[in-house]
């Protein structure tokens, strides 16, 4: 079986604008990345806020272009690849974004989205049109009454299920969801996940899914990446990665998430091991694990080493100096795997 | 039966007191213009009749406004003026955003070196104050209604530049731009069908307000006597000729001010309005 | 004030009905929600978008912009007096002095043109002023600033007061809003989803934080979220909104364990759980109800499983179930 997706040391630099007294500065917010997606395959995509996981997914939707390393879609090595040759492969590569009510145009109705894709790629035209615009709505549960709706008449569940069916318009192979329900109700996101599920099911697609709600991330993926500071430092099955994280910072994650089975009277209220989190000292959390102290570094000027070793609890000398530990079985953390 | 957001839209109009005078101020104006032939007073003064025992005559019952050098209804002459003041003002801002919409929404979208020469071409106009390089123009084309529109247009295309590459840019970076690129859109598509739409609302208001400013810059260069030529009954020329009758003769000289501050100020008014009610935080309520 | 009344407890809100008048019609935005809160206590208010948690939470410091909000009826009493009834003067007295709150978002709450320290020193000069004190110098309210920030764990506060609020990080910024907060000494925080912004691991340490204070201080504690973990880790106790009323109010645990109105069992099962990946989570079928025309009896009745005739002409009210559960449901 040929490899859907395939991604190699993937990387992407930003300059950032020069300052007078500055030298001339970049960012890395994607460094070094590796991923390989089968045909029907849920890689969940994870990390913090400036992991660099959105960037990393438009660098593989070749919305923006790579500083380093290869995609490869479908057998076809898309990094470079002229826009024009791209467009038909575009079909089979769609977004759903994160915010449903920035991603629809404000002036167009929901049919005039749903068939935005149909045009372009002139798959439909005239009466077969409609009828495949009102088909796929009704896959994702919207029925006819919606078609002439605008944005703004919609509820988030609403909008994000009309950007649904707009992505599965060309009748792609891999969708991308980029945080798809964090802007939505937990009941409304429930319903998101199943028809996700459905949708995947009878239509065979591959599903890179980030999010940085690792529920979520757990009900959806079979697999599991987790970035920091535009690394993976963490990969496998998800029941690997969630039921026995390795990497210092999977479990930092892990640790910081409020359960509620459970949910001892806060641990922090009652007599538990919790309080004090001043920066730069340990914290407990509910469950007792040593979540992690301080937060994300600033990508612009990220500590030498490990980057993550300025908020790990096992930081050794050596994590502190040279360069980030590669991903070596899964985990780029060496302390760990010797431990 | 009216859309929700016809209604929204009327219904804030409405709580405005200072949109709805701009509204009245303007249909007032466009009306007078499209049926001044045919409700003047004096139907023959518009074309330069001449009665000179009426000349210079007070405001009375027959001649509301008094009448002109030459016994000519100033009344009659102002309402016939503001079709030419209209349509004058209305072509100038037209013109002047049909040029500068397009290249502000290509330097907003294309950057690089497309953007830089648009914009230092934009920057170059704009440092010159317009009414001089307009007057400058007109010396330079002669004198004549057309010449002075011309010139306006010349001075007025900046703004627009400036304004759609602005909205253009943060346009640019709206995920539903994105979604249009990842459906494979091309870049023209992108521009005609997502941008442009998009852009439309600041345009619309400053269009509002500018044919108001243009209003006045027309009687400017009229005054300066660079515009209509007489007999045509123009504004500012009118002004021109009444400043050499101030003060005895008052009253030559404010009907046809009165008319440009009208419509100036009804053209201002009606933009901020429009604002309000284009207003995309205006329309979730 | 209201000493001489022994059972007072600190707030007391009843029957209180809000609207928001907009083009459309009048919103009935808050329906007769009833709340109490003792000194000390912990109350986590949960519920999705656009059922009214947050104009609660601001209807405590009256921050409602009025209009189009309109107190329909109900009181709010607060230290024995009524909010609603105060003048603006008096109720200047009571914000961030005895209510302080917290927003979701900090980084709109702090002017970025200022410096961390001129901002707490003017808001602490000015909180003398409000109570007609004698404003301390500069240099009195910068010391007593830089003692706040150390107080909710940051290091380094004189650096920090010399910092502009974009050098901070998100965390940092929630941790100066909350010792802003802290600075009048108040007996109530009211935080609206406090953590909402902020990354798991950060929104772990501001939440530890925000325990640590109520038990250190013996502050109440009102907590909007729409995450019941959050709620969980934070609160003794928890009301659940639907559409503007409270459908159920009870100890965390016991909601937890046994929720007993339909809407708060299906808000719990719409939950995923990261421990139990086989457990499904399920949604709510439908959507909230459109408040300009509210569905009549139980506002809930659309979407619930157990909607009968009675649900649909009859509004329920809050019941005592067991002592400090109250259930608002025809069927319990």
């Amino acid at each position: 079986m040929t490899a859907l997706l395939h991604a190699t040391g993937l990387a992407k630099t930003y300059a950032l604008p020069r300052t007078a007294f500055q030298l001339a500065r970049t960012l890395q917010a994607v460094a070094g990345v590796d991923l390989l997606l089968q045909p029907g395959g849920t890689l969940g995509l994870v990390g913090e806020s400036g992991c660099g996981k959105s960037t990393l997914a438009r660098l593989l939707l070749r919305l923006v272009p790579a500083s380093a390393g290869r995609i490869v879609f479908a057998g076809q090595d898309i990094t470079t690849m002229p826009e024009a040759t791209l467009r038909p492969l575009r079909r089979r590569l769609q977004l759903v974004h994160q915010n449903p009510g920035a991603a629809l145009d404000p002036r167009l109705t929901v049919a005039q989205a749903v068939a935005e894709p149909l045009v372009i790629q002139r798959l439909a035209r005239g009466a077969a049109l409609r009828d495949r615009v009102a088909a796929l709505l009704a896959e994702v549960g919207l029925g006819a009454e919606f078609l002439p709706r605008f944005p703004h008449e919609l509820s988030g569940g609403q909008k994000q299920r009309v950007c649904i069916a707009r992505a599965l318009a060309p009748e792609p192979h891999l969708l991308v969801l980029d945080e798809p329900t964090s802007a939505l109700d937990v009941s409304v996101q429930a319903q998101m996940l199943d028809m996700l599920a459905e949708l995947r099911e009878r239509r065979g697609l591959a599903y890179l899914f980030i999010s940085h709600n690792l529920a979520v991330v757990r009900q959806v993926c079979a697999e599991v990446a987790v970035m920091y500071l535009g690394r993976i430092v963490e990969q496998g099955s998800a029941a690997e990665v969630f039921g026995a994280p390795r990497h210092p910072y999977t479990r930092a994650l892990l640790a910081s998430v409020p359960r509620l089975a459970g949910a001892a009277l806060p641990a922090a209220l009652g007599d538990g091991p919790a309080a004090a989190t001043v920066d730069g000292q340990a914290a407990a959390t509910v469950d007792g694990q040593m979540a992690a102290t301080g937060e994300p570094p600033n990508p612009a000027a990220p500590p030498p080493g490990c980057p993550f070793h300025p908020r790990c609890t096992l930081a050794q000398p050596a994590c502190r100096m040279g360069v980030p530990p590669p991903l070596v079985n899964g985990l780029a953390c060496p302390v760990s795997r010797a431990g | 039966m009216m859309g929700r957001r016809t209604r929204l839209a009327l219904w804030q109009l409405r709580r405005s007191f200072s949109s709805m005078l701009g509204l009245g101020l303007v249909s007032g104006i466009v009306l007078l213009a499209l049926l001044g032939p045919w409700i003047v007073p004096y139907p023959d003064d518009v074309a330069g009749a001449v009665n000179i025992a009426g000349k210079l005559r007070p405001p009375s019952a027959a001649h509301w406004f008094g009448t002109d050098e030459v016994g000519n209804d100033i009344l009659t002459r102002v309402i016939i003026g503001a079709r030419l003041s209209l349509l004058v003002g209305m072509g100038i801002t037209l013109a002047a955003a049909c040029i500068g919409v397009p290249l502000g929404i290509l330097a907003g979208t294309a950057g690089g070196v497309v953007r830089e020469a648009v914009m230092r071409l934009t920057d170059l106009f704009l440092s010159v104050p317009g009414l001089v390089l307009a007057i400058a123009l007109v010396a330079a084309l002669g004198p004549g209604i057309v010449n002075a529109m011309v010139a306006l247009v010349l001075v007025w295309w900046p703004g627009y530049v400036r304004l759609a590459e602005a909205k253009a840019l943060s346009l640019r970076e709206e995920p539903f731009i994105e979604a249009a690129r990842v459906a494979g859109a091309s870049r023209f598509r992108i521009l005609w069908r997502h941008v442009l739409p998009n852009s439309l609302s600041p345009i619309i208001v400053k269009m509002s307000m500018d044919v108001g400013q243009a209003i006045l810059a027309v009687a400017s260069l009229g005054f300066l006597g660079l515009g209509a030529k007489p007999p045509t009954p123009e504004w500012g020329a009118m002004i021109s000729i009444a400043r050499g009758y101030l003060p005895d003769w008052w009253w030559y000289a404010i009907c046809p001010g009165a008319f440009i501050y009208a419509s100036v100020l009804g053209f201002n008014l009606l933009g901020d309005g429009l604002r309000d009610i284009l207003d995309p935080r205006s329309n979730r309520r | 004030m209201t000493l001489n009344q022994p059972r007072e407890p600190l707030l007391d809100i009843s029957d209180y009905r809000l609207a928001f008048d907009s083009f459309d019609g009048t919103a009935q935005v808050l329906d007769g929600v009833s709340l109490r809160l003792e000194p000390g206590e912990t109350l986590g208010i949960v519920g999705e978008t656009g059922c009214g948690k947050s104009v609660l939470a601001r209807s405590l410091l009256r921050l409602n912009p009025a209009p189009p909000a309109r107190v329909v009826s109900g009181s709010i009493r607060f230290e024995g007096a009524d909010l609603l009834t105060l003048s603006e003067r008096e109720m200047r007295r009571l914000r961030g002095r005895r209510i302080a709150m917290v927003f979701q978002d900090p980084v709109s709450y702090l002017n970025p043109l200022l410096t961390i320290g001129t901002q707490m020193t003017d808001a602490l000069r000015g909180q003398h002023a409000a109570v007609g004190q004698a404003q301390p110098s500069r240099f009195v309210a910068r010391a007593e600033a830089a003692a706040l920030l150390a107080s909710v764990g940051l290091a380094e506060p004189e650096r920090l007061l010399a910092s502009h609020p974009h050098q901070l990080s998100g965390g940092m910024r929630q941790r100066v809003l909350i010792a802003m907060a802290l600075a009048g000494n108040p007996a109530l925080l009211v935080a609206d989803e406090p953590t909402t912004a902020l990354d798991v691991t950060v929104q772990a340490q501001v939440l530890a934080l925000i325990a640590g204070l109520v038990r250190d201080r013996g502050l109440a504690l009102l907590l909007i979220s729409h995450d019941l973990g959050v709620i969980a880790a934070s609160c003794a106790r928890v009301a659940v909104m639907y559409a503007g009323t409270i459908v159920e109010e009870a100890a965390t645990a016991t909601l937890l364990r046994q929720p007993r109105h339909p809407y708060a069992q299906g808000l719990l099962a719409a939950v995923p759980d990261l421990d139990r990946p086989e457990h499904r989570p399920r949604g709510i079928a439908g959507s909230i109800p459109n408040l300009l025309r509210p569905p009549p009896g139980c506002r809930f009745h659309p979407r619930c499983g157990l909607a009968t005739e009675r649900c649909r002409v009859e509004k329920p009210l809050l019941r005592e179930l067991a002592p400090g559960h109250n259930v608002a449901c025809h069927h319990v």
